[in-house]
């Protein structure tokens, strides 16, 4: 688990042009939307895009994505239990 | 507008000859700005994106934002940040409309959302790219940026519109649609790439005219 984390991390910062943060800036539990890292609507879809492109995960319900992206701990945990690849 | 309507506006914009200004001017291109005529910053040898980064970096614009634009709203952001940054801190609430325009609209971007989506078999178009693939986006940021609520307009030529941009900049502030206007052309496509912008308002030191503003793109 803590190897997915490290590896959403960096796929996050890759993927949102997080220009001057790093994998060592960003708790497992901080908030991903918000006063965290500050992730913004258009974020929000290219975070769905990357659980599809990379993990083969479909997100339909927009409610799940609220609890999904509260931070990197719960992306783990929501990609480690429904990943098809 | 049409006929005896639009030769009266002319006429009418005609005798507003010396009434207006340029203020402030800036150009980007070859990994050069220049500000008022005089070379502020420059990078050789790096890509458009590198020079971008570090332009924000030397004029220590705090936007993390800038690094999720596309090149296009890259290009106008950093030349309009040079300009407007020191009127900010004089103003509490700027009235600056924004009239821009350049030849190949959002092309860039274009091409590159139709790359991300042409392989069936690989489809995941990227919403942060599609979201840059109209050319007026990037004066929505800039808007963002200074809470500007003004007008504001985009448009598309073959070529630098001198006269449109000095009627139409003209035409808002004679009907008191705002106090200045930040005008002018930001050009991007695949690398090459060149921004003229000024901004016009009563004060200044340069007449705005025509044959000035054709000055301002060629030099």
């Amino acid at each position: 688990m803590d190897a997915l984390k490290q590896e959403l991390k960096s796929k996050i910062i890759e993927v949102l042009n997080l220009e001057d943060v790093t994998v060592a800036d960003i708790n497992d539990d901080d908030a991903l939307f918000g006063d965290g890292l500050g992730l913004d609507s258009i974020d929000a879809l290219e975070l769905i895009v990357l659980m599809d492109k990379n993990y083969g995960i479909k997100l339909t319900d927009p409610k799940e994505g609220k609890t999904i992206f509260q931070s990197i701990a719960t992306m783990a945990a929501y990609i480690d239990a429904n990943r098809t690849k | 507008m049409e006929g005896a309507t639009q030769r009266f506006y002319l006429k009418k914009l005609n005798k507003l000859e010396g009434v207006y200004k340029i203020a402030r001017q800036c150009t980007i291109e070859n990994n050069s700005i220049l500000l008022n005529g005089e070379k502020c910053f420059t990078v050789e040898g790096v890509s458009f994106s590198e020079f971008a980064k570090a332009a924000y970096k030397h004029f220590e614009m705090d936007y993390p934002k800038f690094f999720k634009m596309d090149n296009l709203s890259k290009l106008a952001f950093l030349v309009s940040e040079i300009i407007l940054k020191d009127i900010v801190k004089s103003e509490e609430e700027l009235d600056i409309a924004l009239v821009f325009a350049n030849r190949s609209s959002s092309l860039d971007t274009d091409v590159k959302y139709q790359a991300s989506i042409a392989d069936k078999t690989s489809y995941f178009p990227s919403p942060a790219v599609f979201v840059y693939t109209l050319p007026n986006i990037c004066i929505g940021e800039i808007s963002i940026r200074y809470q500007l609520k003004t007008e504001n307009a985009f448009f598309v030529f073959d070529t630098f519109p001198a006269e449109f941009f000095k009627n139409y900049t003209e035409s808002l502030l004679t009907t008191g649609k705002t106090e200045k206007v930040l005008c002018g052309w930001t050009e991007y496509f695949q690398e090459t790439y060149k921004a003229v912008v000024y901004l016009v308002g009563e004060k200044g030191t340069i007449e705005h005219n025509k044959q000035n503003i054709n000055t301002l793109y060629n030099n």
